[in-house]
């Protein structure tokens, strides 16, 4: 057999299909069958039937909401100055910006529950608001990145044209600012929706145990072994992480991870 | 003048106030406090410093967690690379339907959520373990496993364009030069490519490093940790956490790791700084 370039795909295709397309395909089959393997519709109607697996849902989808539009603007400004020459002129002060994502972030979360705690929020009286805290400063940087390398690529004519044509600051922002950033926003909110959502390690830890979202409960139903339950509430996070996929087809590239 | 006051303002203030809890924890490092607590006597001591390095039972947990993420580390980011890299070229020249099936196949551990690929692999390394094997699967090769998917698709991803603007030709004109196709790609391809396959294991390693679901769920015994369950910096610290007795020994330690981070990537600004001014790899 002649060596072709092609074949070094091999072992990669290979790698994926056993180990990413073969489990999600289980996953789907746990989340229809029961307890003995056969075609069941049980877990599906536990999960819509039952109140509690809704507000997981919904306080999950709500936080996953508040801490994406906080980190969005918390993080805009940001990469826009960081981008911007007038403003910033430092490549390590960009660095700064990105660096806590390479500190152990269960390490990270201990410190932001210490420091919460020594300031009176705990997950004892606000349970919430601690996690909502703890989810911001996890994912800043995260947003800041892709942020930062699409403003990098601003149309700076555009924007002094606009200014020149007469808009006022507000209508250069959401006329050429915005709609130029956007790539980078789509990738910012894919990055931290889905994460926020399914995470677990934040809430558990800044909520004390009193705030479960989808990744507490997909984490405890499979310790209880309910592996049905579980696997249909990954199921539909499955389906959210379809629709995030198919609506960032072809941006992320070029976005994501975007600095080294 | 006035905004950039404002916008430089802006930016030190929140700069702050995300290394805030860090500098905290770090500041405690120095104290024989055994809770952060902005009331009461600092107790100045180094007293933390010489726990963390002694024979105690803590201490030596904290060690071998941190050895386990590092040996875990390394090994699936070189194995990422590998595979990654050969994956990238040898997909480069597949047929648009092929790639793009390799191309959608890689964008779903991205954008899926960490939770579900541990879940995912966990359901299966069960159903194998119970079916076929018929024994427990949970290892540190389950772990590996875990840890390679997580980081592969991003030393695809890092590889990718680089592949794309490298010059086509050079691949053959080793060839009829009279290279083996083994040493074309290493001698002619490979250092073309070197700068994304760089960053892609950066990013591996990155990822590894932090990962705690996966690893939770798909861990075996091995490693340092002997017979018991591989703990890694992630699993040690959460587990800690759950019991409210995060060792005050973490503290120095969180030191020792910042100034790592903190050297590294003021290394690699200044190393990049440098091959911009020269005007080479401007991509790394």
């Amino acid at each position: 057999m002649k060596f072709k370039r092609k074949y070094l795909a091999i072992p990669y295709a290979i790698f994926l299909s056993l180990f990413v397309i073969i489990p999600i395909g289980l996953i789907i089959f746990y989340a229809f069958t029961d307890a003995s393997g056969a075609l069941s519709f049980d877990a599906a109607k536990n999960f819509f039937t039952n109140k509690g697996n809704w507000d997981v849902l919904l306080v999950s989808l709500f936080i996953a909401l508040e801490a994406t539009l906080l980190c969005l603007l918390i993080g805009f400004p940001i990469a826009y100055f960081l981008a911007n020459k007038k403003y910033n002129k430092n490549a390590v002060l960009v660095m700064l910006f990105i660096m806590p994502m390479w500190i152990n972030f269960v390490l990270r979360t201990t410190a932001t529950r210490d420091i919460l705690f020594a300031i009176g929020i705990n997950g004892g009286n606000y349970p919430y608001l601690a996690t909502l805290i703890g989810m911001v400063y996890n994912y800043l940087p995260f947003v800041i990145l892709p942020l930062y390398t699409t403003m990098l690529k601003l149309d700076k004519s555009q924007i002094e044209a606009c200014a020149d044509l007469g808009a006022n600051p507000t209508q250069v922002f959401f006329k050429s600012i915005l709609p130029q950033s956007l790539p980078g926003i789509i990738s910012a909110v894919t990055m931290t929706f889905v994460p926020v959502m399914s995470s677990y390690v934040i809430s558990d830890a800044l909520s004390e145990g009193n705030i479960a979202l989808v990744g507490n409960f997909i984490y405890l139903n499979f310790a209880n072994n309910q592996w049905n339950n579980g696997s249909f509430m990954a199921f539909v996070l499955l389906i959210l992480v379809a629709i995030s996929m198919f609506a960032t087809k072809g941006e992320k590239e070029e976005t994501r991870g975007g600095l080294w | 003048m006035v905004k950039k006051i404002l916008a430089r303002t802006y930016l030190y203030m929140i700069l702050f106030i995300m290394y805030l809890p860090i500098l905290v924890l770090i500041a405690f490092a120095f104290s024989s406090n055994d809770v952060i607590s902005f009331s009461g006597n600092y107790n100045f001591s180094f007293v933390l410093f010489e726990n963390l390095f002694s024979n105690t039972k803590v201490a030596k947990q904290i060690w071998t967690a941190m050895g386990n993420t590092v040996i875990i580390a390394v090994i699936s980011s070189l194995i990422s690379l590998v595979l990654g890299t050969l994956g990238a070229i040898g997909t480069f020249y597949l047929s648009k339907r092929k790639k793009k099936a390799v191309e959608f196949a890689t964008q779903i551990p991205i954008a899926n959520a960490e939770i579900v690929i541990a879940l995912s692999l966990t359901v299966m390394f069960v159903f194998l373990g119970t079916y076929i094997f018929k024994t427990k699967l949970f290892s540190f090769w389950t772990l590996l496993i875990g840890h390679v998917v997580l980081s592969i698709p991003f030393v695809y991803l890092n590889v990718k364009p680089k592949l794309t603007q490298m010059d086509p030709h050079i691949y053959e004109a080793a060839l009829d030069l009279g290279a083996t196709p083994n040493k074309a790609l290493m001698k002619a391809v490979v250092p073309q490519i070197a700068s994304g396959m760089f960053s892609g294991f950066l990013l591996a390693m990155t990822l590894s490093l932090d990962d705690y679901i996966v690893t939770e769920f798909t861990r075996g015994a091995g490693l340092l940790s002997g017979d018991a369950a591989i703990e890694t910096l992630s699993t040690f610290i959460q587990t800690s956490l759950k019991k409210h007795a995060v060792p005050a020994e973490l503290r120095p330690l969180t030191l020792f790791i910042f100034l790592f981070v903190l050297a590294a990537v003021l290394g690699l600004s200044i190393y990049r700084y440098h091959n911009d001014k020269k005007g080479v790899r401007k991509d790394v």
